[in-house]
């Protein structure tokens, strides 16, 4: 399963780098991209455990950027 | 600066920064004529530095809680704080103003060209009108339209979803999804597709389709996609900046700690490991390098070439071969009577429309109309082609009644119209009857000659064969796209070499090959066989630069594939040219592919440029500092400054204009 969400306050584009870095080394993510410039991750994941994923993920981006929130398309 | 262009966190962080240089100004003054104690200095320098730093102190707490001990925010404030433990106060506060004066303007160039690229993806629609039980029009999410709804779009709207024009006529401008300035006309019974947006009338348009599965939303998603495939240079950058930090940081620990044991003078390297840790952030590479290929994308995207990632972009700078395919790429892929060539015979033996008084323009008229009216009823392409020509020559002519028609297999038809016998097919056709006819030149095209007799004769003659009457030959061949020429010409200028595949005949390739200064020509290709000739080419001895192929996307998906680049062209709606290719050109023209080679080309040149630039910088503000020759002030500039400049520079790949203009 593909989804897209919006990533508000990313600060700065290494730090979206090391979101995404952090995210493709959970077990289950087949792709992620995070785009600094158009603050929009794309997570691709198992389908079954995606929703479970997807909270692993945003602890990631919270451990990186506290002030980030993830918001669904 | 116009300050509605800031979000609130820009204004409150303008306001801090603000306020914090007031203050420091005057703590500055302050410090010349009072004689405050190092202690009083140290606590009057602290307030504008916590008004300015408090939010980067605050993120380098939360980062070193969750192990982020290389993040942005903890080693500015580390860098400060170390100014602060070696007294100087005023450099402390200092680094971190002009810092978030960096990151303030970094920010507001982030967003500004986050604007620019999203307004250029702005074929979104919004809603789409339904017409509801009353009559009345209901806008609503074009995602929750079922397929075959009857959408009403109004004049000036854009058209949200694809689908079939059921009434209303209008000119549709196609610019926004193809690059197309001139506007296409549409009536009942059009296709049209989503992201165009309506001219002066109002349609009403069956959807084909759900806007997931739609042109728009489909381009919109390759295009959003395209940041996901990196290109070599955003992975050198992505991997440098992994080991960028760590080294500098690391840099800095050994400057603080081992030239102090034998040199002495503490203060003096913790203030020059701190440089180093100003400078220690990659983000004016991280930012700058993937927004100059955003650029390049969203502008390539502008002129309706969508390329589908950074990578295939950097690939297209490195061509040296075009391969293209013949027949729809080169040429427009239908056929059209190209020539009519009435033969001579005398008037007196006029058969049909016997008071015609035999002039060229009489007996060109009567060869195209025997012609069509033998080819009534077939649907080969060739028969299509001379029915249009006559159809569009003489809109108020109609053709005889065909009561009988043989076909000849690879040769032609024997047909019975009307008292007539006609006969139209090839030279074969011609030599089985009889007929004396003169030989068409032309390898370009195929020729279709045609003959006729008074079908009475015949039966009253009975035993004797009747002579057939020669009425001439039409040429008949695919039409040359208009700027195939050009195009090729353009890429030869550019050094690139082009080669053609078909699997048409020889001499109809090479006489197109010819036509446009094509040298290499491969003919009677069949599929297969396109692979093999591009693999051939593929592992060509010093083949260091790349191969492009270039189809209409129909039949050559795996040469698509198999190329470095893929080019599908004039697939605007075709879902199997989407898929298959790296790079879709959505209208026909083929100066496209010069063009997105320079798009390309201006690019990668952005994009070197930012990466000398800012690497150039901090590495001699590491040098200078590590001899202690840059100040902390140089080093928020090496940081921060070059971050800005980097961005602004990187902007500049939006603007296609200055790429269409080709260099010569």
């Amino acid at each position: 399963m593909r989804k897209k969400y919006v990533l508000t306050d990313l600060c700065c584009a290494n730090c979206a780098l090391k979101i995404e870095e952090g995210i493709k080394k959970l077990p289950g993510v087949n792709d992620v991209s995070v785009s600094f410039i158009t603050s929009k991750m794309i997570l691709d994941a198992e389908d079954g455990r995606f929703d479970e994923i997807f909270d692993e993920a945003v602890k990631i981006v919270k451990k990186v950027e506290p002030d980030c929130e993830v918001l669904k398309k | 600066m116009k300050t509605d262009a800031l979000t609130s966190k820009q204004k409150k962080e303008l306001r801090r920064i603000l306020i914090a240089g007031i203050l420091f100004a005057g703590l500055l003054i302050a410090d010349h004529v009072s004689g405050t104690g190092r202690w009083g200095m140290f606590a009057l320098f602290l307030i504008p530095y916590l008004i300015v730093g408090l939010p980067v102190l605050r993120s380098a707490v939360l980062g070193i809680g969750h192990g982020q001990i290389f993040d942005e925010s903890f080693l500015m404030s580390l860098a400060t704080i170390g100014a602060f433990a070696v007294g100087e106060n005023a450099e402390a506060v200092a680094v971190m103003l002009f810092y978030q004066v960096g990151e303030f303007f970094q920010s507001y160039a982030v967003g500004k060209s986050r604007r620019s690229i999203s307004a250029l993806m702005e074929l979104a629609p919004e809603y789409a009108n339904v017409e509801n039980a009353e009559g009345t029009l209901e806008q609503v999410d074009p995602d929750e339209v079922e397929q075959g709804t009857l959408l009403v779009i109004l004049p000036g709207e854009k058209i949200p979803i694809d689908g079939i024009v059921e009434e209303g006529e209008s000119l549709v401008s196609t610019a926004a999804m193809t690059g197309e300035p001139v506007p296409c006309g549409v009536h009942p019974g059009s296709e049209v597709i989503s992201g165009c947006v309506n001219g002066e009338g109002t349609l009403r348009v069956r959807t084909t389709k759900l806007y997931e599965d739609s042109t728009v939303a489909r381009v919109l998603d390759l295009v959003e996609n395209a940041a996901a495939k990196k290109s070599k240079t955003e992975s050198f950058i992505t991997r440098f900046a992994k080991y960028y930090t760590p080294v500098v940081v690391i840099g800095a620990l050994i400057l603080a700690v081992v030239p102090p044991l034998f040199l002495g003078g503490w203060g003096g390297w913790i203030l020059r490991a701190c440089t180093f840790l100003v400078i220690s952030c990659p983000c004016a590479l991280v930012i700058s390098v993937p927004l100059s290929f955003f650029g390049g994308i969203g502008a390539a995207s502008k002129k309706g070439i969508l390329v589908k990632g950074s990578n295939y972009l950097e690939l297209l700078t490195e061509v040296g071969t075009v391969v293209t395919d013949k027949t729809g790429t080169l040429t427009r892929g239908v056929f059209e009577v190209q020539e009519l060539r009435p033969a001579e015979y005398p008037v007196s033996d006029c058969v049909s429309g016997g008071s015609g008084n035999g002039s060229a323009e009489e007996r060109a008229a009567r060869l195209l109309q025997a012609a069509a009216a033998a080819e009534q009823l077939s649907t080969h392409p060739i028969a299509l082609s001379i029915r249009e020509a006559f159809e569009k020559q003489y809109p108020h002519h109609s053709l005889p009644k065909l009561t009988r028609a043989e076909n000849h297999s690879g040769q032609g038809i024997e047909a019975y119209a009307e008292g007539t016998c006609i006969l139209a097919g090839n030279a074969g056709l011609m030599q089985r009857f009889g007929v004396s006819y003169k030989e068409a030149e032309d390898p370009a095209a195929t020729v279709v000659y045609v003959a006729d007799k008074e079908e009475s004769i015949e039966e009253q003659s009975g035993a004797g064969r009747p002579e057939y009457r020669y009425l001439g030959a039409l040429l008949i061949s695919d039409e040359i796209k208009p700027e195939a020429g050009e195009a090729v010409a353009s890429m030869h200028r550019n050094g690139i070499d082009v080669v053609m595949l078909t699997g048409d005949r020889k001499e109809a390739a090479e006489a197109v090959a010819g036509k446009l200064g094509i040298k290499q020509v491969k003919a009677e290709l069949l599929p297969i066989d396109k692979v093999e000739a591009v693999e051939q080419l593929l592992a060509a001895e010093n083949r260091a630069d790349k191969l492009i192929f270039v189809g209409d996307g129909i039949n050559d998906a795996p040469v698509l594939a198999r190329a470095d680049v893929g080019i599908a062209m004039g697939s605007l709606g075709s879902d199997a040219a989407i898929e298959a290719a790296d790079v879709v050109i959505m209208d026909d023209d083929l100066r496209k592919i010069p063009l997105a080679v320079r798009i390309a080309k201006k690019t990668m040149r952005i994009a070197r440029q930012n990466i000398v630039f800012a690497l150039g910088v901090k590495i001699l503000i590491l040098i200078l500092g590590a001899f202690g020759l840059a100040n902390m002030w140089a080093a928020v500039f090496a940081d921060v400054g070059v971050a800005v400049i980097a961005i602004l520079n990187a902007m500049r790949t939006l603007r296609a204009d200055s790429a269409t203009a080709e260099r010569r």
